[in-house]
């Protein structure tokens, strides 16, 4: 597991150093998070109504901003055919870098999220659901996302193809990590059940996409 | 143990790269891949080191290396092999010594070889800079350290001496030579003379632009 440890420092290392990627995505989120109650008017019953749609959403988007970065440079410069020929299996490799990303994007947007929840009128009773959703949602965000970058790594340019075909395999995760918050902010019940289902993606996503990704990257290294 | 290509029949899409080319790299001799731009020698390289599948034929190491007695258990020929290509994998927002310390630690290496594996290459003194700072020639230095970093018994090597100066080319024959003197084998793509002895070269011919390579090699 030494391969592993020293993979996940490296990016981890590289995320801080290469700076640029977490920037772009907290402030992205940031932006589209303001822009809406601007446009939208002050109309702070509204807002409190779709203010967890809004920061889910947007949390997705600002994340598929930094996916092609995860993959590409190490592509560019020659490191992925020096990962994939290591005795780490490249499935383990992947997932290393994949937590790499949900720790240096996925954990810093979800403790971003209840300050924008602020500038949304967001409930009381919904900040603490909200981040605890958002914690056990992020990882499958990266852990698919991470498909979608192996997939485009020829293309140049690649990143709205990313965004294409990685958006539509979010929706179970959209749909039950607003379910359980909504639950719990309104106390209607069912907040388990929902909670269970999304942490259920988010662990089946990180047993299955490191797969999928080691054998995209196969193809695209051949 | 020597590295044997039986039959070995390589495709690019719908383009046939390599046809039937059947040759044994002997421990302790250079195999050095010449021939015309396009005559396969990087593709070869890279069917060797598990990044691209034969269509055909086989690429293995005889007799196969120790350790276990199943087929399955065996580590894959790649795990085997260092391949220097024509990228570096230099991480420019990184020093010399983070590049190669965490190659080192990846690769299965000592920690304790890093230092070492700089002074050979002479970039001791650059240890501290970042990799952008770098000139061509020191990045390809650099890059070459990972051979030293962790020991694989064999080395593939594409085009090795590009933006090399003399002394840095005598150099990498020197170690290259130290490799072969302790019965590793390598196979090195060139168009010029790297000084590798003893060396025996392989010539590949550009074959003909067809859409189905049925007749066999150069």
């Amino acid at each position: 597991m030494t391969g592993f440890a020293a993979l996940l420092a490296h990016d981890l290392r590289l995320a801080v150093r290469e700076g640029g990627a977490l920037g772009t995505a907290l402030g992205f989120y940031l932006v589209v998070v303001t822009m809406l109650p601007l446009s939208l008017g002050p109309d702070l019953n509204l807002l409190a109504r779709i203010a967890s749609g809004i920061l889910w959403v947007a949390l997705l988007l600002a994340a598929l901003l930094s996916l092609p970065r995860v993959l590409e440079t190490d592509h560019d410069d020659g490191s992925l055919e020096v990962i994939a020929m290591a005795p780490l299996p490249l499935e383990l490799a992947i997932a290393a870098k994949s937590l790499a990303h949900w720790l240096s994007t996925g954990v810093p947007l979800t403790l971003m999220a209840p300050l924008l929840g602020l500038m949304l009128n967001l409930e009381l009773a919904a900040y603490p659901p909200l981040v605890a959703t958002m914690l056990c949602g992020t990882p499958a965000i990266s852990f698919i996302g991470v498909i979608g970058a192996a997939l485009t790594l020829r293309s140049r340019r690649g990143g709205l193809l990313v965004a294409l075909l990685v958006l539509p395999l979010y929706i179970p995760t959209l749909i039950f990590g607003i379910s359980a918050m909504e639950a719990a902010a309104l106390g209607t019940g069912g907040f388990t059940a929902s909670f269970m289902i999304l942490g259920a993606i988010s662990l089946a996503s990180l047993v299955l996409a490191p797969l999928a990704t080691a054998a995209a990257i196969r193809l695209q290294l051949s | 143990m020597a590295l044997l290509i039986d039959s070995l029949l390589l495709r690019r899409g719908e383009r046939t790269i390599i046809a039937g080319l059947t040759a044994r790299a002997e421990p302790g001799e250079a195999l050095l891949l010449t021939g015309p731009n396009g005559a396969g020698k990087t593709t070869l390289l890279r069917a060797i080191a598990g990044l691209l599948q034969p269509a055909a034929g086989s690429i293995c190491l005889e007799p196969r290396p120790a350790g276990s007695q199943a087929a399955d258990d065996a580590p894959r020929l790649a795990e085997l092999c260092h391949l220097v290509g024509h990228l570096n994998a230099v991480r420019p927002a990184l020093s010399v010594a983070e590049n190669a310390s965490f190659w080192a630690a990846y690769l299965g290496g000592p920690a304790s070889g890093v230092l070492p594996a700089l002074e050979r290459f002479r970039l001791a003194e650059l240890a501290a800079i970042e990799a952008a700072y770098l000139s061509a020639g020191q990045k390809r230095r650099l890059g070459l350290t990972r051979l030293l970093l962790a020991p694989r018994p064999v080395w593939l090597l594409d085009e090795p001496a590009v933006s090399l100066d003399a002394a840095s080319r005598d150099l990498l024959a020197d170690i290259a030579n130290h490799h072969l003197a302790a019965g590793g084998i390598l196979v090195a793509a060139t168009h010029q003379p790297l000084g590798f002895a003893p060396a025996r070269e392989l010539r590949l011919g550009v074959r003909p632009v067809a859409a189905d390579g049925a007749e066999a090699g150069p």
